[in-house]
């Protein structure tokens, strides 16, 4: 039999439900990765072994018992730090949340619960989810299993670290600009942004309220799909979420399994690509989209002009809401307080509190974005980005007359060494360059392995109209398909052993 | 010329309730001079008429049941705060000392 770790989340089901293994067996072999290979790569924040043996018990006494089990009961995942669960440290990669125990589970950890997920514990990411590589983590960066000198992707590093380094079947990250989608692209996974509103936000620690959105990083597409289908759908505590059924994304990466796109319009977007793109990324791009056109799609090249402003306007509307956002770190109702002598007033405390607690690029964006609502520059940037926001999803409606999907890179290179971008805060954010309209659309996109550049992994993203995210799947598993069909084994396969 | 010099980020950073150092001032002006330069390129957009955007999947007056339900438990949150006293968060001085 194929080791326990290496097999995906949906045989692993198929083994618990059959009683082939337990839920207990299949945990324990996650543990025991988690010990022998994270000290390399440093996924994990919290590793919570006894919640996870406790829930791989009672996923194994339900089947003992005979009821019927979800389609991931007794399957491990990993969860991002920056959602809440309660009785578990949950930091966001930040000091000024050291040592806080939430009293409430988060929406999406209610339903991961429910459906006996067992979670192994919580994942470093970049602070409060700014960045794109992990290194703005309070608590060191995580590393990219591929090449431990390289950048795992961010914010959600440390799920993508602990999915590609089979410390984890399934991971959740969230995505405000990009950060499920790179992470995914750069460590050889699968990454899907659902539709805004498709996932609630109750119980995420917020930094962008009208772009951040959680969702699946796995290693094949139907595992993403069988975990979308878990986290998804309507809540009453989000007043964003909306109220419409989860589409039938499962469904959707069955069908793209059989790989045929007979019919499918694509969309090349032109203004994704160029410059600042590496030679093998666009190359591995072309080549897929040639596959694309084996597959049955007929391919056009679309041109979306606001696209191009999708990066200014992202890195003004972001840090805008994050400083209102982060003004809850106010040093009373839960996390670090600095300085409280009994001499000094509260501003001060606050003051000195937020100093201590924040790490740079955090103080950098609030500051930024402090500036951009600032009386006398609000209409000039927030209030342009605005409007710029609305430019781009006009240019997704009127390329979505026309095409079923639209597809370009994932990123405009492969991962990073760690240290080349921290000190220049404008690379690293170009880090982003392909993912921000679809984050300011509200729109779905997923990203799945289409090659490798330099040994490195690259990403395809395939966008969709809103609460399309079926089509997503669709092509994804179609290209996960012909890739392995092509390559004669999946894309994470070529990475190193640990 | 700067978009943005030392001082003004000294007084947002004061605006945000954040007791950087001059160290950090320093290194941020220059950093954020090079990033409004960027971010100011949304300026180049014709979008004088054009409606802005703040929820891209937009949903209005959304309201729930009005119904009795559970609170997290106090002893829990209060667990959690950096200081608490009597059941209740105790904060830092908020009134001027008397002497």
């Amino acid at each position: 039999m194929t080791e326990l770790t290496r097999m995906d989340a949906a045989a692993l089901a198929a083994e618990i439900a059959g009683g082939r293994a337990s839920a207990v067996e299949v945990t324990q072999a996650h543990l025991d990765r988690i010990t022998a290979v994270d000290e390399k790569i440093h996924a994990f924040l919290h590793v919570d072994a006894e919640g996870a043996l406790a829930a791989a018990r009672a996923v194994d006494d339900r089947r003992s018992s005979g009821q019927e089990l979800g389609p991931l009961a007794g399957v491990p995942l990993a969860m991002k730090d920056v959602v809440v669960t309660r009785g578990l440290p949950s930091t966001s990669g930040s000091k000024i949340l050291e040592g806080w125990i939430p009293p409430y589970d988060a929406t999406i950890t209610q339903r991961v619960r429910a459906a006996g997920v067992v979670m192994l514990g919580k994942t470093n990411m970049d602070e409060f989810a700014m960045g794109s590589s992990t290194e703005n983590s309070a608590y060191g960066p995580t590393h990219n299993p591929w090449d431990l000198d390289r950048v795992p992707g961010g914010s959600s590093g440390g799920s993508s670290g602990a999915v590609s380094a089979y410390e984890a079947p399934l991971g959740i990250g969230t995505d405000t600009g990009g950060s499920i989608r790179q992470p995914a692209a750069v460590t050889g996974l699968v990454g899907h942004k659902p539709t805004y509103g498709g996932v609630s936000r109750y119980g995420l620690i917020a930094f962008s309220s009208s772009l951040d959105q959680a969702g699946p990083l796995t290693r094949t597409v139907l595992d993403a799909a069988l975990l979308h289908e878990v986290i998804g759908g309507h809540d009453p505590a989000d007043s964003t979420s909306i109220d419409a059924p989860v589409p039938a994304v499962v469904a959707a990466a069955l069908d793209g399994a059989r790989a045929d796109l007979s019919g499918l319009r694509v969309g090349v977007v032109r203004e994704l690509s160029g410059e600042g793109y590496e030679a093998g990324v666009l190359d591995r791009f072309a080549e897929t989209v040639g596959l694309l056109t084996d597959l049955g799609a007929t391919i056009t090249e679309v041109s979306c002009p606001h696209f191009g402003y999708a990066l200014p306007a992202y890195y003004l509307i972001a840090p805008s809401e994050c400083s209102s956002n982060l003004a809850r770190f106010d040093a009373v109702r839960y996390g670090l307080r600095v300085g409280d002598d009994g001499r000094r007033g509260l501003e001060e405390v606050m003051s000195l509190t937020r100093e201590a607690g924040f790490g740079a690029e955090v103080k950098r964006r609030v500051i930024l974005g402090t500036y951009a609502l600032s009386s006398g520059y609000y209409d000039a940037y927030y209030g342009q980005a605005q409007k710029v926001r609305t430019l781009i999803s006009r240019d997704f409606g009127a390329a979505f007359e026309t095409c079923d999907v639209l597809v370009s890179p994932t990123t405009p290179t492969v991962a990073f060494p760690l240290g080349a971008r921290v000190d220049d805060p404008m690379a690293m954010y170009a880090a982003d360059l392909c993912t921000l309209p679809a984050s300011l659309a509200g729109t779905p996109a997923i990203s799945v392995p289409c090659g490798l550049s330099e040994g490195l992994p690259v990403g395809l993203q395939v966008m969709a109209p809103a609460l399309a995210d079926d089509r997503c799947y669709r092509v994804a598993a179609a290209v996960e398909a012909a890739v392995a069909g092509r390559d004669g084994q999946p894309i994470l396969a070529a990475a190193p052993s640990l | 010329m700067a978009s943005i010099t030392r001082e003004e980020v000294a007084h947002l950073a004061r605006l945000a309730r954040l007791a950087v150092t001059d160290e950090e001032l320093q290194t941020f002006a220059g950093q954020l001079d090079v990033i409004i330069g960027a971010v100011a390129r949304v300026g180049e957009v014709a979008a004088g008429d054009i409606p802005p955007t703040t929820h891209a999947v937009p949903v209005t007056n959304v309201l729930r049941p009005d119904e009795l339900r559970p609170s997290l438990a106090r002893d829990e949150v209060l667990a959690a705060a950096p200081a608490a006293e009597d059941g209740r968060f105790r904060v830092p001085r908020i009134l001027d000392d008397p002497e």
